[in-house]
């Protein structure tokens, strides 16, 4: 697939440097929605113990597929900076196991995006983690502009 | 080394995860301040230059974990139930600085407030106002 929006999507997952820091994939974007995932890997655990991934890494997922979403709904990419996230942990991930995300951007203003997010490791119905954010649009015109 | 001193530098060396991070704390009393140095890793967004959202609410996140871990005396890892973190101003490529409030510890569940800043207290660029359960003993 090489439509303009997945590439964005894809320059999105891989080139901001603390996704690629975190080795994220990109599973799939469109119809204001965009999915992420995340590998397992030993110096991301946040429980030595159990060898769970940290959940500061699936913050980071959370949050980019949020950002990815955005785009999604736009059609283009555009830069945002998040004003609130509230992330439930339902779980932790299993031992070794790695994340995938879904955000959704269910609505958008001229200025302002709302965006639900979950995170699994397995199965998507059995969440480990759900997130629900509000994004400011840098790119957006602002009161009195025209677009 | 007191004996908080030892706890926190056992929770900050035990998790890998704070190693990737870069993150560091330092003890004065019982108050503790969790310093973040800036790294071409942590970054979202490269034209400001600005840290990503998830690096400020996993370091605000950790910073509740490694004040709750001088705090409880034991080795034992607290989970997060939640957290809402509230992004007040960018966070530039510069050292980030944060520290925890405990608001409440319970016997099973803490209510813990976060704070960070950069060049001023006084100028936070994101709180963090989350619920944790207790390690227990069994």
């Amino acid at each position: 697939m090489s439509d303009p929006m997945f590439d964005a999507a894809a320059m999105m997952a891989t080139t901001v440097p603390q996704a690629a820091a975190l080795g994220f994939q990109l599973v799939s974007a469109g119809a204001a929605r965009g999915s992420l995932s995340v590998p397992w890997r030993e110096d991301l655990v946040g429980n030595p113990a159990t060898q769970v991934i940290a959940s500061g890494v699936v913050t980071s997922l959370l949050d980019h597929c949020c950002g990815l979403a955005i785009t999604s709904a736009r059609g283009e990419r555009m830069p945002t900076a998040t004003l609130d996230l509230r992330i439930d942990y339902m779980r932790p991930a299993a031992p070794r196991a790695g994340v995938t995300a879904e955000a959704h951007c269910y609505k958008m203003t001229r200025t302002i995006a709302f965006v639900r997010a979950q995170a699994w490791d397995e199965d998507p119905n059995d969440p480990i983690a759900t997130a629900q954010a509000a994004f400011i649009l840098h790119g957006a015109p602002g009161p009195g502009e025209s677009a | 080394m007191s004996d908080a001193a030892r706890q926190l530098e056992a929770f900050l060396q035990s998790v890998p995860y704070v190693r990737f991070l870069g993150m560091r704390a330092e003890l004065a009393g019982d108050e503790m301040t969790a310093i973040l140095p800036f790294s071409d890793h942590l970054v979202g967004n490269v034209m400001l230059p600005a840290l990503h959202g998830g690096v400020i609410g996993a370091f605000l996140e950790m910073t509740a974990l490694a004040q709750l871990s001088v705090a409880q005396s034991t080795p034992l890892v607290h989970k997060t139930i939640d957290v809402t973190i509230e992004y007040l101003r960018p966070g530039r490529a510069q050292t980030t600085y944060a520290r925890a409030d405990l608001r409440k510890v319970g016997r099973r569940i803490a209510n813990v407030h976060v704070e960070a800043w950069q060049e001023a207290r006084s100028k936070p660029i994101a709180s963090l106002q989350g619920h944790f359960l207790l390690g227990s003993e069994g």
